[in-house]
Parts: C-alpha cells; sequence; structure tokens
C-alpha cells in the first residue's frame, strides 16, 4: 500500500524534473539567443573557400639569365556530391583508368578528411594531350572541374643539386603549417627549400556562402575577406649558368664535387655534385614518383646525394695551407725555414712517405713541391711550441685555429643540409689513446690533411677563397638577392676574420701556390696561359679505395675573381683529375673559353665510373 | 470518460495518446529533415531512414493496439515472466547477434535490425513493480546505525536494486552499449518515491561529487589528504560520541574508496570514454577531435536563432557537419531549423508527457500501476535530461535517442511498450484493485 508519509515525494520528484528543463532552456536561451559565436561558426561552416595558387617563383643566374621557370599543369579537381548526370565511362576513357579505379577514388573522395561537399584532387598534373581530350569533353563530366596549378621546368638541365626539387608537402607539415593543406607543394631540397617562404608566393582565396543546395548565394562579408594570390618572388642566383654546366661536363663519368666561389663576395659561382641528374625529372604526379625512386635506389652512382655539402673528405695535402699559415702566425717558422725531407719525415722513421722532389724546401717551395715532411715538422711546431707546456694545450690551439678557416662547423651556408665535416678533438683522442696515449707525433698526419680530418667540399673552397682574401671570408650563399629589391641577408654582408691575420704569412703561402704551377711544382702541367693561378694539389688517402684527387686554386692573384676547390673520388694525383678540371674552369670564367682543347676533351670523356673505359686507363 | 466502453480506447488518457501522436510525428519531420538531399525528396521512399521510420511507425501503432486490447492483468501476472524472457533474449544476442563498431546487440534480419537491449527497461520496471507492490515489502525510511538493523532495512533496496544492475551489467559489459545500460539509473528514483531511505540518495549524491572532482583534481594522494583533513575538523567539531565517531569513520572510509574506485574505474576505461569525460570536464579542448560532435552540434542549435531557419534551410543539417543526426543528435535539427521556440516546444512536450505520467500514476489505486507509472516516467526523464544535455554540452556523449524522436525502430517500439502498457493499466484503474 502506499504509504502517506511518502505523498511528498511526488513533488520533490516533480520539482526536480521541471528544474532540470528550466536549466536546459535556460541553455538553449543563452546559446540560441545570447551567444553570437554559434551563428559565426555556422556561416563559417557553410563557406566554401576557393584557392587560388600562385605563381612559383622564378630564378635567374647572375647574369639574370633564367634557371628555372614554370609551366602550368592541371589537376582534376571533384565534388562527388555534384556528380549525378556524369559521363562516367567518357571520363574513364579519357583518363584511362578502369571503372574500378574510378569507384575508388570516388570513395576515396567521399571519406573523411575528404566530404561529398567539399572539392578533392581526383587525378594530378594531367599530361597535355590528355587535358585536352578532357577539355573537349568537360560538359559532361559534371561534379568535375580543373584546377590549374603550376609546375617546375627547367630551361637547361643543370644545377639538380643546388636547385633542388618540389614535391607534395607531407602530412607532418601540413598539419603543423597553417599555410599548408595536404596536396601543396613545397620546396623539399636545396634553394627551392631554403627559399621556400619567398618563392611560393601567397595564396589567394575566395570565400562564398552557401546555401543549403550548395549554391554560391554571396561573397562572405562582401569580399572583404577574398584576397588575390600573389605570385612568389624571383631570386636572383650567385650562380654563372655557364660556369656551371662546363663543370657538370667536366665531372660528367667521375664521383665527386667542385664548388667556385668568388671571394670577394662569398657569392658560389657553381657547385657540383657529380654524378647528378636532370632536374626535369623531377617535375610532374606518376613520372616524378616513378623516378625519383629510380634516382633513390640508383645505389651505384647515389645521384641524390649532394656531395659538394654532405659528403665528408679527407682534405689531404691541400691542408698543408692552413698548417703553413698558423706557424707563420705564431712566429714558428718564416719565409727561410727549412726541414730536412728524407723521402719521408726523418724523426718518425720516413714516416709520413714523401716523394721526390728534390732537396730541403723552404717554405714557398714545400707548398709548391707538397713535401710531408716539412708539415709534418710544422704540425709538430705547433702543438709542441713553448707557449703550451701542455701539448694538448698546443694541439687545442691548433684546431681553435683551424676552425677559424671553417673545417669542424657548419658554415652557415643558405643551402639546407650541409655537414660540419670533422676536426677531432682532445676527448676524441683521449677516447681512442687513452688519456696519456698519445702525443703530438702519434697524430702527425693532421699535419698534411689525413687521419680522422674530414672537410666537405663547400669547406675546402672556402680555405683557398679565404686566403685568396688574405685573411677573412664571406661565408658562402648562392643567393644575389631575393626579389626585385634583390634583398640579401645581412649575415652573408659579414666578413669573417680568421685566426691567421699576418700579411706575410699569406704572401709566403701565395707564392708557394703560385709556385705549384710553375716549373717544379706539382700542378706545373696545368699552368695556364697569361693568368696568374695560385694552387695546391690534394691526394687524400682515404678507407673507400684509391686516393681521391684533391685541387683548389683561386685566380688571378692580385684581386681574386675565383676561388675554386675540386674533389675527384678514387681518381688518384690531385693533378692529374683534379687540377685540369679546376684549371679548365678558371680559364671559362675569366676568358670565357679554354687554349687546351686537348685537355678539355680528355676530362669531358674520360670516365672513372666505369673503370673499364681505356681512356681512364691511360692516365692513370 | 464518457466512451464506448467496448472501444479499445475505452479510459485510456487521450491527453498521453496526443503527446504520443505529436512526439512521433514531429520526429518522423525532422528525421526527414536531417537526412534530407534533393535526390531522394519523396518522404515514403523507404530506401531512405524517413521511409523506413514511417515503417516502425506503423509498427508501433499496431504494438500500441495490441497492448490495448489485451487485458490489463497479464501485465500485473505475468511481470516476471516478461523480465526472464526478454533477459533471456538479451543473453542470446551476444551469441547470435551481430557485430556492429565492436559491440555485439543487434539481431539482423535482412535489412532490418533490432536491439534487444532497448526492450530490457519496460521488462526491468514491470519487475520492479511486481517486486514493490508486494504488500509485504517495505522499502526502508529509518536510517538506524545497528549493523543488525542496516541490513534488514536496506535489503529490499538491496534486492529492488539487482532487478536493475545485473541487465546493467550484462549490457554494458558484454553488448559494449555503455549508455543503454546507465539507463537504468532512472530506476533510483522509483525506488525514492517508494520509500527509499534519503540516506541512500544523499550518499549516491556525495558519491557522484566525489567523483567528479576526483576526475577534476586527478592527484588521487592530495585528495585523501583533504578527506582525511576535513575528517580531523569534524572530530574536532562534533560530539566525540561514539556512535557519531563510528559514522564519521565510516563516512570517511566510504568516501576514499569511492576516490580510489573511480580512479581505478577512469583509468580503466576504453580510450574514447575518457576522452568525452575529459572533454565535458574541460581538461581536454580539441575542437576537431573527440569534442567535434558537441562542438558541431552547438553550432548548429545556437546557430537557429530564435524562431530557426525555417524547415529543411539547416545549413549544418544539410552539410554533414553533425554525425548521428537522425539519431542521437536529432535535437540538433529541432534546434537549428526551428530555433528557440521549436526546441522549447519539443521539450515541452517531452516535460508535459513526463508529468502527465507522475499525475495519473499519483491517481492509481492499485501499488503496481503508481510503481510501473513512476517507471516510466523516470526512463522516459532521463532519455530526454542526457540526450538533449548532451547535444548543448552539459552532458557526456552518451548513444541514447530522444524518446519517440529519434531514428530507430527498436527505441521507437520499447518506448511505445512501455508507455502503453501504463496507458492500459490507467485505463483499467477503476475496474480491479490490485
Amino acid at each position: 500500500m502506499s504509504n502517506p508519509q511518502l505523498g511528498d515525494r511526488k513533488f520533490i520528484i516533480g520539482g526536480f524534473f521541471c528544474l532540470v528543463i528550466l536549466i536546459y532552456i535556460c541553455r538553449l536561451f543563452y546559446i540560441q539567443i545570447i551567444d553570437e559565436q554559434y551563428k559565426d561558426e555556422a556561416i563559417n561552416n557553410a563557406l566554401r573557400k576557393r584557392t587560388e595558387y600562385p605563381v612559383r617563383g622564378y630564378i635567374f643566374d647572375r647574369k639574370g639569365r633564367l634557371l628555372v621557370q614554370n609551366e602550368p599543369s592541371y589537376d582534376l579537381m571533384i565534388i562527388p556530391k555534384e556528380t549525378k548526370g556524369c559521363d562516367t565511362m567518357a571520363l574513364c576513357e579519357v583518363l584511362q583508368i578502369t571503372k574500378q579505379e574510378y569507384l575508388k577514388r570516388y570513395k576515396k573522395a567521399i571519406q573523411a578528411p575528404n566530404s561529398p561537399r567539399k572539392e578533392s584532387i581526383f587525378e594530378k598534373q594531367m599530361s597535355a594531350p590528355v587535358y585536352a581530350a578532357l577539355q573537349e569533353k568537360m560538359y559532361r563530366f559534371k561534379g568535375f572541374f580543373v584546377q590549374k596549378r603550376t609546375v617546375r621546368k627547367y630551361p637547361r638541365p643543370i644545377a639538380a643539386h643546388l636547385l633542388g626539387y618540389v614535391g607534395e608537402v607531407t602530412k607532418e607539415k601540413a598539419e603543423k603549417d597553417p599555410y599548408y593543406r595536404e596536396g601543396d607543394y613545397i620546396g623539399i631540397t636545396g634553394i627551392e627549400k631554403s627559399y621556400e617562404e619567398a618563392l611560393r608566393g601567397v595564396k589567394g582565396v575566395q570565400i562564398a556562402i552557401t546555401d543549403v543546395h550548395n549554391k554560391m548565394v554571396g561573397r562572405y562579408m562582401e569580399g572583404k575577406y577574398d584576397t588575390l594570390a600573389i605570385p612568389g618572388k624571383p631570386l636572383y642566383c650567385s650562380i654563372d649558368i655557364d660556369l656551371q654546366e662546363y663543370g657538370e661536363k667536366l665531372l660528367k663519368g667521375k664521383k665527386g664535387a667542385c664548388v667556385a666561389i668568388e671571394p670577394s663576395t662569398g657569392e658560389i659561382l657553381a657547385i657540383i655534385s657529380s654524378p647528378s641528374y636532370d632536374p626535369n625529372l623531377l617535375v610532374g604526379g606518376k613520372e616524378r614518383a616513378r623516378n625519383f625512386t629510380k634516382l633513390y635506389y640508383d645505389s651505384l652512382n647515389l645521384p641524390l646525394f649532394n656531395r659538394a655539402l654532405t659528403a665528408m673528405y679527407p682534405p689531404g695535402s691541400i691542408f698543408k695551407l692552413i698548417g703553413a699559415l698558423i706557424a707563420q702566425d705564431d712566429g714558428l717558422i718564416n719565409r727561410n725555414t727549412v726541414y730536412p725531407c728524407a723521402m719521408g719525415y726523418p724523426p718518425m722513421g720516413g714516416k709520413p712517405k714523401c716523394h721526390a722532389h728534390g732537396g730541403g724546401k723552404n717554405l714557398p717551395g714545400s707548398v709548391a713541391a707538397s713535401c710531408n715532411s716539412y708539415y709534418s715538422y710544422v704540425f709538430r711546431e705547433i702543438v709542441d711550441q713553448k707557449k703550451y707546456p701542455k701539448f694538448k694545450d698546443g694541439y687545442n690551439h691548433w684546431r681553435d685555429q683551424v676552425k677559424t678557416f671553417g673545417p669542424g662547423t657548419r658554415l652557415g651556408t643558405d643551402l639546407p643540409y650541409d655537414k660540419p665535416g670533422n676536426v677531432p678533438s682532445t676527448d676524441y683522442y683521449d677516447k681512442v689513446f687513452g688519456k696519456n696515449g698519445w702525443r703530438s707525433n702519434t697524430v702527425v698526419s693532421l699535419g698534411i690533411g689525413q687521419a680522422e680530418l674530414l672537410l666537405v667540399p663547400l669547406q675546402m673552397a672556402n680555405v683557398v677563397a679565404t686566403i685568396a682574401n688574405r685573411g677573412y671570408y664571406y661565408t658562402p650563399h648562392c643567393i644575389k638577392g631575393v626579389g626585385n629589391e634583390k634583398y640579401l641577408d645581412p649575415k652573408f654582408k659579414v666578413k669573417h676574420y680568421v685566426g691567421v691575420q699576418k700579411p706575410e704569412a699569406y704572401q709566403n703561402v701565395i707564392d708557394g701556390m703560385q709556385g705549384a704551377l710553375e716549373p717544379g711544382g706539382t700542378a706545373f702541367t696545368n699552368r695556364i696561359k697569361d693568368i696568374v693561378v695560385c694552387g695546391k694539389t690534394g691526394t687524400a688517402q682515404n678507407p673507400h679505395g684509391d686516393d681521391h684527387a684533391v685541387f683548389l686554386a683561386f685566380a688571378p692573384r692580385e684581386n681574386p675573381k675565383i676561388a675554386i676547390a675540386c674533389i675527384v673520388e678514387n681518381a688518384g694525383f690531385g693533378n692529374t683529375w683534379s687540377a685540369p678540371i679546376v684549371t679548365l674552369m678558371i680559364e671559362k670564367y675569366l676568358k670565357g673559353k679554354t687554349d687546351r682543347p686537348e685537355v678539355e676533351k680528355r676530362m669531358m670523356e674520360a670516365n672513372l665510373i666505369d673503370k673499364k673505359n681505356p681512356v681512364a686507363e691511360k692516365h692513370r | 470518460m464518457s466512451r464506448d466502453q467496448n472501444s479499445i480506447f475505452a479510459g485510456a488518457d487521450r491527453l498521453i495518446i496526443i503527446t504520443y501522436v505529436i512526439l512521433v510525428i514531429l520526429g518522423w519531420l525532422n528525421i526527414y529533415a536531417a537526412v534530407y538531399d534533393e535526390d531522394h525528396q519523396n518522404i515514403f521512399d523507404t530506401s531512405q531512414k524517413y521511409g523506413k521510420q514511417l515503417i516502425w511507425i506503423s509498427g508501433a501503432v499496431i504494438i500500441a493496439i495490441s497492448i490495448l486490447l489485451i487485458d490489463a492483468n497479464f501485465y500485473t501476472a505475468f511481470a516476471y515472466g516478461f523480465y526472464g524472457i526478454v533477459l533471456f533474449i538479451n543473453i542470446m544476442v551476444l551469441f547470435l547477434g551481430k557485430e556492429v563498431k565492436g559491440s555485439k546487440s543487434w539481431f539482423r534480419f535482412g535489412d532490418i535490425g533490432i536491439q534487444p537491449a532497448e526492450f530490457m527497461k519496460f521488462a526491468v520496471n514491470l519487475a520492479l513493480a511486481k517486486f514493490l507492490s508486494n504488500t509485504n515489502i517495505v522499502v526502508s525510511q529509518q536510517f538506524r546505525l545497528r549493523l543488525n538493523d542496516l541490513i534488514k532495512n536496506y535489503k529490499n533496496t538491496v534486492y529492488a536494486l539487482v532487478f536493475m544492475i545485473v541487465p546493467a551489467l550484462l549490457i554494458m559489459k558484454f553488448q559494449k552499449e555503455t549508455g543503454l545500460a546507465i539507463v537504468f539509473v532512472a530506476f533510483i528514483i522509483v525506488l525514492y518515491r517508494e520509500g527509499m531511505s534519503v540516506n541512500f540518495l544523499i550518499f549516491g549524491l556525495l558519491a557522484a561529487t566525489l567523483f567528479v572532482v576526483t576526475l577534476v583534481v586527478t592527484q588521487i594522494a592530495t585528495l585523501l589528504i583533504a578527506l582525511a583533513i576535513i575528517a580531523g575538523a569534524a572530530v574536532l567539531f562534533i560530539k566525540r560520541s561514539r556512535k557519531n565517531l563510528i559514522i564519521l569513520a565510516l563516512i570517511f572510509v566510504c568516501s576514499a574508496g569511492v576516490v580510489l574506485a573511480t580512479n581505478y574505474v577512469y583509468n580503466h576505461l576504453e580510450p574514447h570514454q575518457k576522452d568525452r569525460i575529459d572533454i565535458l570536464l574541460q581538461k581536454k579542448v580539441d575542437p576537431k577531435g573527440k569534442g567535434y560532435n558537441v562542438r558541431q552540434s552547438k553550432i548548429a542549435i545556437g546557430s537557429g536563432g530564435f524562431l530557426g531557419k525555417g524547415y529543411l534551410q539547416g545549413t549544418q543539417t544539410k552539410y554533414d557537419f553533425v554525425p548521428e543526426q537522425d539519431t542521437d543528435f536529432i535535437f540538433c535539427t529541432v534546434g537549428e531549423e526551428w530555433g528557440f521556440v521549436g526546441s522549447t516546444i519539443v521539450i515541452f512536450l517531452e516535460l508535459f508527457l513526463i508529468l502527465r505520467i507522475i499525475f495519473l500514476a499519483e491517481r492509481q489505486r492499485s501499488d503496481f500501476s503508481r510503481i510501473y507509472g513512476y517507471g516510466v516516467a523516470a526512463v522516459l526523464f532521463f532519455h530526454v535530461a542526457v540526450n538533449i544535455g548532451m547535444t548543448i554540452g552539459l552532458m557526456p556523449v552518451i548513444g541514447i535517442p530522444l524518446p519517440f524522436f529519434s531514428y530507430g525502430g527498436s527505441s521507437l517500439w520499447a518506448f511505445t511498450i512501455l508507455l502503453f502498457i501504463f496507458v492500459k493499466l490507467d485505463a483499467n484503474r477503476l475496474l480491479i484493485l490490485r
């Protein structure tokens, strides 16, 4: 039986129900009538944004010649909800896809993150014939439209590593950076990456309000928020197209790198990594993917590997230049200092070995003849000098001085992904030999650019540019200016002074470098008429096989216009392979042509990758 | 009620039936609006959800009439039988059912699906009414400390709770339909009406508060220390009799237990359930992530304004911004297209129906009918409160339908059975004394 005491509880229950409903009504009143935020968001939801893609900035060389341009590309877009009455069969025929493929793509377009009411890409970068065929029948393909974009085109198939390539933005990047939507293009390597923000321009957007039938009913806020696409800024590259192209031809068939810098500005004139590839291979939709895979898996040549910035090589004899400069700066040697050489470094039983260069040399002579013994003495003089009672302090002094020239740190150039190289630390040797297990003689081969010393080709070029400038360098960069105002990052206008500033130290070393291309010098066979070239050969031993051929030089001696370093992997003597390339490029740059067509021919035809080539055999 | 005594509607409450019909028709029109698209404009098209809903509605009408035709004594006499059969079917679905989105709670017959968990509501209600209307049973309303008394007095309440907890666990644990299981909480209202001690509710409320505090604070150690400090302070201020101290100790232990249990349960929830709680408590903000549904739902309702955008004119509805808009989020369509006025009307219709049921329940002579009536009111109220609360961001997202409104045959039929058994009981109230 009902308990009369409980009669009141019906009011409590009923009251509770009414109270909850009252709260809900208040809430509804608040969000529907008072708070305007939801109305704005609803409009936002119903807005249709159409993106207008800007043209990517053109890239010119230092003389204003076109390096990279654009050509139109057409994406087929789909709005699935509007495809009723579309002639599907005809569309499949034009695109040369099966019906299953059509359905697969259709399904992708209606599923998240796409939506049946929103546009998404159906076919990327149609080829010109497909686009032409499609355009004819476009009226039959309801719910489809063509979106115009541009892709890169390279009038000359050169400088692939420098320029880099453009590809679709990754999902992670698109989520992090609000500028990008999935499917957008972005510079992935090279200057396309480092100058992405200038090159990409600004996307335009047109915002329309749609009604329930998905019809445009007007522009949002009378077009107040619509924007026009702003084209990407043009880029004025410091590269000389002719020199770059010439260098690539010379290095064809060889593995290696060559970097040329204008010493007075730090501008990179040519930067070559070989083997290379035609940059035109990496544009376009399907072909891009196919070509990229092919290049990526070419494990013999590694064409995508940018040796100029990321391959770390032992510098070999070219490093003696730095040793000579440091020792002079410390007052340990002068122009007339002579050290004995007995086909090697006498105190250690003729190791490191040396070659027959005829008698003890003075400083310039030792540079020209590249005496290993001389620079073993020099290295130990620096490390064991009286100023530093502990040899490790002497070693650190040497290391600090070397690092002012660039090796061991990333130079901070405007090209992405450059490597720092390596100048080993005392900690490293403590680990290898034990805390007391090493002395200056243990690591004496550092003095001749061997042991754990590693430089990337860009750093080698920077060293020679520094010597050409007699003591300072500008951070190497490949841009003269961005946009029509030719803006250049101020950090590229800063002079970096190295640890050696004595003019006579440079004088003596440069005399030796000039001597290298004179009778008795290591590169005598590569002298050039009319131009005083100062160079240094290097033959870098390495654990990967035959020695790397290294050569660096600047010219002319007074007011140098070009400083250049070249390395050819596993090719042997620096004078045989690298010096001809360097001197030919100097001729090309300064005179426009070479006086030694037979050398040019030999270099262009030589194929060192395929060692069966008879030309290569003959000159080894 | 001077109507033909032979009519099946004899004595049936016309206000309830009219409200029911209005809600069902409004629901159908809104389902049409929610799934409307230009390609399929025929509201009778049975390939579309609104066409299917029409079939379900026809079925519901037949069910309603059948219930009114059967002798009211049948429901009373066979109450436990219904409970047993529906419970059995709910177990069978675990073996014969079809798996949908990870939960095995649907029978499939070709194009048609039936979810037996929906029907558990009226079965529990019948069994509970039968149990509580037994004259020998008095649900305790006294609070005594002695353990002996405690067991005796609360025993019947605990028995009654078992009727709900068994199917609730079955549905939650094995059919993985958390929303449908939580509904059984509503029967607490019935127990309260029938004399359950207010202490249960106070304890329940305290537990719920601690539950929420635990979820917000998350630092369990801090919380337990705070509880201990409060208990210590209480010792200083109350009369330090043995009885009071035992009560205090008991409260402290229970509170600590709730905190630890909450923490345990929260840590063992499915990730999506955790997210829902975090979003409601605003511990997590992610407009594009898990909170998307609620955000879009609020946008749709909020953009409706005072009078709404007009029937079939809702842009949010049309562009499928709100997921599940024909079922759990049907109220968005109402809010957007009919505005504040329409939303209020729908809420008031539901409230009117519930209050009318309470009013009728109170005039019953038989305990069974009264208790059953309160059960109907409680279940309907729970659905309305949770469903609408979730669309306007006042409740966590729990997938339960809006009674008579949402798309779906099982829920419509189950609510129809639930309601019309009461209508039949009420129609016979003068004839029989149960």
